[in-house]
């Protein structure tokens, strides 16, 4: 059962990290903030959003209330934890570098070509 | 919410997923209307968006991380549904299952107790056991272990600082006195420090205090808990009451608890009174044992540097007694003698039980498994990933293994009792085999190791096999399982033949034991342990006489056809060895040859039946002051004298130190016991008048004297008669340890007996096991096989080809049993041979038995199924392909 996702393996973890770090969420919610966000460039599946919701609260990294939504119905809010907030720091450094490093390869082999 | 929470509130945890998912669906679905969609497509659209909700679902169950959880859940509960499903299957598994490791259990729960259980003292862990201990010299009767002198074991009290010691002496005698009739029972003489020392406190009254422990203090004595019922009706005022141990009243101080055991003593006595000489020589060392406690802070090694030091120090004082002789100190262990051997060998056995059992049950799971292929094909095609599914067989056979296990300890429960007091002699430490939780567990790492053993072979075979292929060929998959059916059969056949080659071994010992003359007529022989009145003990004349009153008295019993004295009765435990020469100068100590040395009366030989060869036995003559005679067995004429004619020659013993005069050979008497005497270290034997015994020994042979009488009638029926008649005119002589000679000698073999019957029923259900094995699983491929038999039959085979055929290969499988099995055989007759007295290396008859024994059984195991297989229809079995 291989995810659908073109994102890069971890990845989403760290995005719904950072969307939730800017205040209590709901699932559907942010879903579409990384739809818009990523302005549509990134396909990321639903199916695979809730697992990784129940993940990361398993582990710990995140902490849910029932709460109203502005409508009146009742969801599920998420929101970062201590330790979550921490993850997501060690997880946007080490993206940092990681990226950094990619694309100074992928320079590397075009200069190559030339 | 906690892991436990997630595990408890699993009903909620659902809900709220299926909130959650809802929300999520209505929220999109909402959205989409907003920009126009239809209600109904935006529903569609929503739900294509998340995905299938049951997928969604179960990835977010797996995220949780209680999901192994559920899954056990969900597999025991398959599990016990499957066992239901197929009663036959659950029956003959548990019930091989609870036998097995019932057997298992009780053998462990035995060891657990005797071995393993530590003593009933406060901190045992700590005490110590101190010997004396020879430096260099190995004394070949003794070793280089000694218990203490009296005199070392005070010096060594008043000096040490870092030990708490005390110590303990066997002393048995006679209570009589009260109006309850006279008995004999076990004593001990104690230092006062004892019981304080190991934690044990009296149940009523005092224990010993210094001043008791002393020389001419006033006599006082302790009691155990069960002479206090017995004789006192457990009153409180037994204490300060008089008690007559050994003709000496002594008052009562108090009671000992029932688990201050030590040598079963009912009366206790301060150490100090005993005054005798041998308590008062350094170089006498009159069984004294000592115990030690370290003081708070002291090590063990610590504890024997100061023990070194002392000796040494003792040494210098009294070089002549303690020149070379040092104190060493070890933890104290249970003494238990050498059950552990016989319970380890049990449990080995009884293993091999239970392997059989675990392959039978590997083999019936190995078969169900190849029949649920194609079930276990399409989950794995459904998406079980394979992981998940080894751990479903596992479960279902965990699940087995531990309903299986726990009949196996409702079945141990009841049996460890029964099993205890069959032992033969009576277990040692029998009173603390329980059930305590150390069996428990045990019981359950038995079940779980049972479980993964024979839960892995079908797991074994699943990860072997490619599963679309099991999908495209159906059912007939029999060759991917062959081979590892053999392979289980041939365990089976091989365990099977290794007890009962064990089995073998020891019936063949019994059979060549039971036809070994024991060198006496056991039948209608009455031996008995005999105290004379103790007041007499002191005087030898008097002691003489009295023993003199003993024989005439027992000639007036009606039955009795002859008595005689003796110190030492064959095949009864204790002897006395004593070294001889038959020309001077005297040997060296460590050169002399021991002999087996009896003190007797002239009509042993007709009580006991022992032939003689040559010259006379003892008459009324031989008496102090006449020649010092001596009789010895054919063994001694040989091994002194050689060939010549030994009666009218000189033999020096230790026993006195003028030479005694050979006036008779009588034949030799197999006194360790008919199984354990060809490998005795001593087999010498010499017989010498009791009238001769020189005064200085009569009080200490006296009390060590027994009776032997030879009846004309059933002699179990003259112990009443004899006991009246021998009870003396005080009334304090007191027969005990009253056996018949026959009870004697059977009880030499008990041992032999007990394993053969063991043995017998652990090798019968072996085969039993076995046999059920080679059926099932040759029915089980015979049946895979049936197209196949079909198409032989259509081309021509005859039913005696197919049977033929079907023989060969159970004949294969058998034979690689017993070939493997055979390395297993060897290595346990070994060992038996070690273990138990009188077991020979396995004869070629037994070996031929107990092979025909497995064989024939096996293969009319697998006749059946190959009859069957030669009736098959050639159409029928066709048209089923």
């Amino acid at each position: 059962m291989a995810t659908k996702s073109d994102l890069p393996q971890g990845t989403l973890d760290l995005l719904i990290l950072k969307v939730i770090a800017l205040g209590p969420v709901h699932g559907y919610a942010i879903a579409q903030r990384l739809q818009q966000v990523s302005g549509d460039v990134v396909q990321v599946p639903q199916g695979s959003l809730y697992p990784a919701l129940h993940r990361l609260e398993n582990r710990g990294l995140l902490a849910a209330d029932w709460k109203d939504t502005e409508t009146g119905r009742e969801a599920k809010f998420y929101r970062l934890t201590r330790k979550g907030r921490s993850a997501l720091h060690a997880e946007t450094a080490s993206w940092r570098r990681l990226s950094d490093a990619v694309a100074v390869i992928l320079r590397m082999s075009e200069a190559g070509a030339e | 919410m906690t892991w436990w929470q997630r595990v408890l509130r699993r009903g909620r945890m659902e809900e709220l997923l299926e909130r959650e998912l809802r929300f999520h669906l209505d929220a999109h679905t909402a959205d989409l209307v907003a920009r126009g969609v239809p209600p109904e497509e935006a529903g569609r659209l929503a739900r294509l968006a998340l995905g299938g909700p049951e997928q969604v679902k179960e990835r977010c169950r797996d995220a949780r991380g209680t999901r192994w959880l559920d899954d056990l859940w969900q597999d025991v509960r398959y599990a016990l549904r499957d066992l239901r499903r197929r009663p036959a299957f659950a029956a003959v598994a548990l019930l091989t299952l609870a036998l097995g490791s019932g057997a298992t259990t009780v053998m462990f729960t035995v060891i657990n107790g005797v071995l393993f259980a530590p003593l009933p003292f406060a901190d045992p862990g700590s005490l110590l056991n101190v010997e004396e201990e020879t430096k260099g010299i190995v004394d070949y009767r003794w070793g280089d272990r000694w218990a203490f002198s009296y005199p070392n074991f005070l010096d060594l009290h008043r000096e040490i600082r870092s030990l708490r010691i005390g110590a303990y002496r066997y002393n048995g005698g006679t209570v009589s006195g009260s109006s309850a009739d006279p008995e004999r029972v076990d004593g001990l003489q104690i230092s006062a420090d004892l019981l304080p020392l190991v934690g044990v406190a009296p149940i009523a009254g005092r224990t010993f205090v210094a001043d008791d422990d002393r020389p001419g203090a006033a006599p006082v004595a302790m009691i155990s808990r069960g002479l206090w019922q017995r004789r006192f009706g457990a009153s409180a005022s037994a204490i300060g009451a008089k008690i007559v141990f050994d003709a000496t009243p002594h008052t009562i101080v108090g009671v000992a608890p029932e688990r201050f055991n030590l040598r079963n003593a009912d009366v206790l006595t301060p150490i100090g009174q005993n005054t005798l000489e041998f308590m008062r020589r350094r170089e006498m060392h009159p069984g004294i044992g000592v115990w030690a406690r370290p003081r708070p802070g002291v090590t063990l090694a610590e504890a024997q540097a100061e023990l070194d030091v002392v000796s040494r120090g003792l040494a210098a004082q009294y070089p002549q007694s303690n020149a070379g002789r040092g104190f060493v100190a070890e933890p104290l262990r249970p003494a238990v003698g050498n059950v552990g051997s016989t319970l380890w060998l049990l449990l080995g056995a009884v293993s091999l039980v239970l392997l059989i059992a675990c392959v039978n049950i590997a083999s019936l799971l190995l078969a169900r498994a190849v029949a649920r292929d194609r079930e276990t094909a399409m989950r794995a095609a459904l998406g079980a990933g394979r992981g998940r599914l080894a751990r479903q067989h596992l479960t279902e056979s965990a699940v087995l293994g531990l309903c299986g296990g726990a009949l196996g300890l409702v079945l141990a429960a009841a049996a460890v009792r029964p099993f205890v007091a069959l032992w033969p002699g009576g277990l040692p430490r029998s009173n603390r085999v329980e059930l305590d939780w150390r069996v428990f567990a045990f019981a359950i790492a038995v079940s779980l190791a049972c479980a993964l053993m024979f839960g892995l072979a079908p797991v074994v075979r699943a990860s072997a096999r490619r599963m679309e292929q099991a999908l495209r060929a159906g059912a007939r998959t029999v060759t991917a399982s062959r081979r590892l059916h053999s392979a289980l059969v041939a365990a089976e056949i091989a365990l099977a033949f290794v007890l009962l080659v064990s089995a073998g071994v020891l019936a063949q010992t019994l059979v060549r034991l039971w036809s070994i003359d024991p060198g006496v007529d056991a039948r209608n022989v009455l031996t008995s342990r005999m105290a004379v009145s103790p007041a007499l003990l002191g005087d030898p004349a008097r002691a003489r006489a009295a023993w003199r009153d003993v024989i005439d008295r027992a000639h007036t019993v009606p039955g009795v056809r002859a008595i005689a004295m003796v110190d030492t009765v064959p095949m009864r435990s204790g002897n006395n060895q004593v070294g001889w020469w038959t020309a001077p100068p005297e040997p060296e100590r460590m050169k002399k040859p021991l002999a087996l040395a009896s003190s007797v009366t002239p009509e042993y030989l007709a009580v006991t039946g022992i032939p003689l060869r040559r010259g006379r036995f003892f008459d009324e003559h031989d008496r102090i002051g006449s020649e010092r005679v001596v009789v010895i067995d054919e063994v001694m004429a040989q091994d002194a004298f050689g060939g010549r004619d030994p009666i009218g020659r000189r033999l020096w013993t230790d026993l006195v130190p003028e030479p005694l005069l050979v006036v008779g050979v009588v034949g030799h008497v197999r006194y360790w016991g008919v199984a354990a005497d060809d490998g005795a270290r001593v087999r010498d034997q010499f017989y010498y008048p009791f009238a001769q015994v020189p005064d200085a020994y009569v009080r200490r042979w006296s009390e060590l004297m027994s009776i032997a009488v030879r009846t004309d009638v059933d002699p179990l029926t003259l112990v009443e008669p004899l006991r009246h008649a021998l009870r003396g005119a005080a009334g304090d002589q007191v027969l005990y340890e009253t056996r018949t000679l026959e009870q004697l000698s059977a009880a030499t073999l008990a041992q032999q007996r007990f394993l053969l019957a063991l043995f017998a029923a652990f090798a019968g259900l072996a085969l039993l096991l076995a046999c059920i094995g080679v059926y099932g699983v040759l029915a089980y491929l015979v049946g895979q096989r049936v197209p196949e038999f079909g198409v032989r039959i259509a081309l021509g085979a005859t039913g005696r080809d197919v049977i033929e055929l079907v023989m060969q290969q159970s004949a294969a499988m058998i034979g690689a049993g017993i070939l493997l099995g055979a390395g297993g055989a060897w290595a346990a007759a070994r060992v038996l041979q070690r273990l138990v007295d009188g077991v020979r290396a396995p004869e070629p008859s037994t070996l031929a038995a107990t092979t025909a024994l497995l064989v024939l059984p096996a293969l009319f195991a697998s006749f059946l199924p190959a009859r069957r297989a030669s009736r098959v229809d050639a159409m029928t079995a066709l048209r089923q392909e």
